[in-house]
């Protein structure tokens, strides 16, 4: 089977697994909204953190309020689309450990759809909204000059973003393939990394804005986009002009989607030939 | 051209042993050590051997679950292993130690899931479905969370989730195991007929030689990953020579009861173990006894498939 199919194929098994999990959901819908209404206000504490400490400092490394909230909202967006389409990849170690990999290894339809689509949860839409309300919010207040180039950026940058930490999450789940006891680590790598990412880079020591620019690319999520956008320059210096930084999310987001749909693959056939 | 066909198959799993803080052994472990054998369509097999002998990592190389080590493994012409989703519309899988069905879903929505899934024509689905509601007994149980579900329910409702899809072979491994007489021979009817009336090929592990007894003509026997035997059950037992233990409650304590036809293998107070050869009838020597001794309650013991195994090792062990 192509790429191509085994894509398709893939998603229409993420399809109809998650419609399935959507619809018994949707049998309390009292109890739905409740949780979609506590997942949001769970992470808006969050953001209420930043707005407190907002309320005792003119800015953060140089960053204004709307600055920051505009970093907040685009991570938050982009980690939340992520989470509601690929989270549940992490708990790939745990069907290791107990054997019923096996039972998803019969059906005709692609392991990784399988695992991402289970329990899918339409309340962690919560987390989404959130983001996006605070970026919106953030968007209109910003003192930018706007140009086309900047009004396109900015959804390109969410959905760059949103596939980059999927990425994460799906090599980080491979990875589990070999150990099994991993999740944790891999979460912090997604949750941590969009902590960080809520920050103006300014604040953190310039080798760790390193690591996350050159090694593990969570920068491209939304520091380098957004400061193009924001007419900052960057705290460590670069191999490429600033201006490209505009242009590269897509890229490093296609990059580093193939490289985790090649670990999976990898950890996937490694299970297949020990059976662990 | 036989159905499935296995070809000096082998597998061979790399087994690390812990060794004081970092150091590791590293050994391997032949599960599956050069098995060959086909099955014909619409055939019944019973493939029994011991824990750890290699009967479900047959099946997983089968199913294409895991990959072989070495050999050939066709079944219908597709090389499972390399193409495992267009094999599993032609396959259907029950492991008896874990379902395939949603925890947490009403069973009726993981039927619903393979009809799109396997993408089941809808007359087909609905004829299929109605047809393992009555069999199998699930009308009352469609509505409910597999999780609620006793073992034997879910037993019958992963069953029928393997054969929506009309499958034209089914892999069972362990189906009976844990399950109580009315629910065990309400699944031996079911396959039963499901392999003369549809055709099915079906091939089964068990531990339980009353399964393979009533469902099998043809009977494999591996231990230690190689095929120690292949052929009827009857030649089983004569190779095995394996003996069906009767054990019998006196009134009082008695000297070994001395028995044509039997010999008496153990003495604990009143109870006595007497050994008789698998293929003889119970029923005279329960007669002989009842006529000749005080006796209080007796119970017959099937032979147990370690114990056949053994008695071919010991066999084989005298003979060379």
């Amino acid at each position: 089977m192509g790429a191509g199919a085994r894509l398709g194929s893939g998603l229409a098994a993420f399809r109809m697994i998650a419609a399935m999990w959507i619809r018994s959901t949707m049998a309390y819908r009292f109890s739905f909204a409740m949780t979609l209404l506590a997942n949001f206000v769970v992470t808006f504490f969050d953001f209420v953190v930043i707005l407190l400490m907002f309320s005792h400092v003119e800015g953060l490394g140089g960053f204004d309020f709307t600055e920051v909230a505009f970093l907040y909202g685009a991570t938050s967006t982009a980690f939340g689309l992520a989470d509601l389409a690929l989270g549940q990849v992490s708990r790939i170690g745990r069907r290791v450990r107990d054997g019923t990999l096996d039972t998803l290894l019969v059906r005709p339809a692609p392991v990784l759809a399988q695992v991402a689509a289970d329990r899918f949860a339409l309340r962690r839409l919560g987390r989404v909204t959130q983001g996006l309300f605070v970026l919106v919010w953030a968007l209109v207040l910003v003192d930018v000059d706007w140009t086309v180039l900047k009004v396109c950026v900015v959804p390109v940058m969410v959905l760059s973003g949103g596939v980059i930490f999927g990425a994460v999450m799906v090599a980080g789940a491979a990875f589990q393939f070999w150990a099994r006891d991993a999740a944790e680590v891999v979460n912090s790598f997604t949750y941590g990394g969009n902590t960080l990412l809520q920050y103006p880079p300014t604040i953190f020591a310039k080798d760790l804005v390193r690591g996350v620019t050159f090694v593990l690319p969570l920068a491209f999520v939304n520091w380098l986009p957004a400061l193009y956008v924001l007419d900052r320059p960057y705290p460590v210096d670069l191999p490429f002009s600033p201006s490209l930084t505009a242009f590269l999310p897509p890229l490093v987001a296609a990059l580093c989607a193939l490289l985790a749909g090649l670990c999976w693959r990898a950890g996937l056939r490694a299970y297949r030939s020990t059976g662990s | 051209m036989d159905f499935i066909e296995l070809e000096d198959v082998r597998k061979v799993f790399d087994v690390r042993k812990k060794k004081g803080f970092l150091r590791r052994e590293r050994h391997e472990v032949r599960a599956v050590d050069g098995i060959s054998f086909t099955v014909p369509r619409g055939e019944m097999v019973g493939y029994i051997g011991p824990n750890g002998a290699g009967k479900s990592t047959t099946i997983k190389m089968l199913t294409g679950i895991l990959t072989p080590s070495g050999g050939r493994v066709r079944v219908a012409g597709i090389d499972p292993s390399r193409e495992r989703t267009r094999l599993a519309h032609r396959i259907g899988v029950v492991f008896g130690q874990r379902t395939t069905l949603w925890w947490d879903l009403p069973l009726i929505d993981s039927y619903k899931l393979a009809h799109r899934m396997y993408r089941i024509p809808d007359a087909r689905f609905r004829a299929n479905l109605d047809r393992c509601v009555e069999l199998l007994d699930l009308a009352e149980l469609l509505a409910v969370p597999v999780r609620q579900l006793s073992l034997g329910q879910r037993m019958r409702g992963d069953i029928a989730a393997a054969l929506l899809h009309d499958p034209e072979v089914l892999y069972l491994d362990e189906p009976t195991i844990g399950l109580d007489v009315v629910s065990k021979a309400k699944v031996r009817e079911f396959l039963r007929d499901l392999n003369t009336s549809a055709g099915t090929t079906i091939l089964l592990t068990t531990h339980d030689l009353q399964d393979i007894e009533q469902l099998c003509k043809r009977v494999m026997v591996i231990d230690h990953g190689r095929l120690m035997y292949d052929g009827a059950l009857a030649g089983l037992h004569e190779i095995g020579e394996s003996e069906r233990t009767l054990v019998v409650d006196l009134e009082r304590e008695l000297p070994p009861l001395d028995v044509p036809g039997a010999r008496v293998r153990r003495v604990e107070g009143p109870r006595q173990w007497l050994a008789f050869p698998a293929s003889a009838s119970a029923a005279p020597l329960v007669t002989e006894i009842a006529s000749a001794y005080p006796l209080v309650d007796l119970s017959v013991r099937e032979p147990d498939i370690e114990a056949v195994i053994a008695k071919m090792y010991a066999d084989r062990a005298e003979l060379g």
